[in-house]
């Protein structure tokens, strides 16, 4: 849960959708027309955090149902 | 050799008069050319663009409002940061690529056209198509002729480039696009910035 908060802060702690692809601008030289070129980049949003969240609390949830192995060895009875 | 130099003369006179307006391709080699747009909803903005953009315009640069033509944008090449959402927008739910692949404006009037060395201004009146439903806009333009710097953008060829840049906005709701709803999260109104370049080769 933690991770995932500090994953999505790290890249830039992005408030809308997740993007695979970020606009790099670039200007033509000759016409001054500036144009767009999408980089492959992954940017985790708040439907990536939401989901991880979601992952980590039903994953919390199903653990305090599930019985803990006993660490300590049985006693045998004679 | 006064009947020479007045022969000389009458042809460039002639030559000014009746230059031939040219034709500038607007295929870009360069992949500048692009027609961006933007859907600023109160819950969510939406901004892309689309690169896939062709189509030719006939401009005269001594008479510049006499300027016509027709700009194509692929609607497959709109593109989102988002894969989702690109992939929704391009769905038969919203644009509906596949059966509308093009997006297209092809101008029937000049208005209000003003030159100044080599920039017009004006006010072009013509027929935006998207989705298949065509509408009459006036898109304000600005047109800036560029006599020989082809060679400059692509080389080893030589002509002239013509700029076009345009802003202008429409309703989705006016070309069949979930009129009225979901404007939540996508804006009725789209925000759409054309910045191309054309080639014409001497």
């Amino acid at each position: 849960m933690v991770g995932s908060i500090v994953f999505w802060a790290a890249a830039g702690a992005n408030r809308g959708w997740t993007k695979t692809h970020i606009p790099i601008k670039t200007v033509d030289a000759v016409t001054g027309l500036e144009g767009i070129q999408w980089q492959a980049e992954f940017v985790p949003g708040v439907d990536f955090l939401g989901a991880t969240l979601l992952g980590a609390g039903v994953l919390a949830g199903i653990a305090l149902f599930v019985p803990r192995k006993s660490k300590q060895p049985k006693m045998e009875t004679k | 050799m006064k009947t020479k130099l007045a022969i000389l003369t009458l042809i460039g006179v002639t030559g000014i008069v009746f230059a031939a307006p040219q034709t500038f391709d607007f295929k870009d080699p360069k992949g500048i050319n692009n027609a961006g747009f933007k859907l600023d909803a109160p819950l969510e903005a939406i901004n892309g663009n689309a690169s896939g953009v062709s189509g030719t315009v006939t401009f005269d640069p001594e008479n510049p409002g006499t300027t016509r033509g027709k700009i194509i944008v692929a609607t497959g090449s709109l593109m989102l940061p988002n894969p989702m959402q690109k992939q929704h927008m391009l769905s038969d739910k919203w644009l509906n690529a596949a059966k509308f692949p093009e997006i297209t404006f092809e101008s029937k009037e000049f208005k209000n056209v003003k030159t100044t060395g080599d920039t017009t201004m004006a006010d072009v009146t013509g027929t935006f198509m998207l989705k298949g439903v065509s509408k009459e806009l006036t898109v304000p333009v600005k047109l800036t002729y560029m006599k020989d710097k082809l060679s400059q953008r692509v080389p080893n060829q030589k002509g002239d480039l013509l700029v076009v840049r345009a802003s202008f906005t429409i309703k989705r709701g006016d070309f069949n696009i979930n009129p009225g709803q979901f404007e939540d999260k996508v804006s009725d109104t789209i925000e759409i910035t054309l910045s191309i370049a054309g080639a014409s080769p001497n």
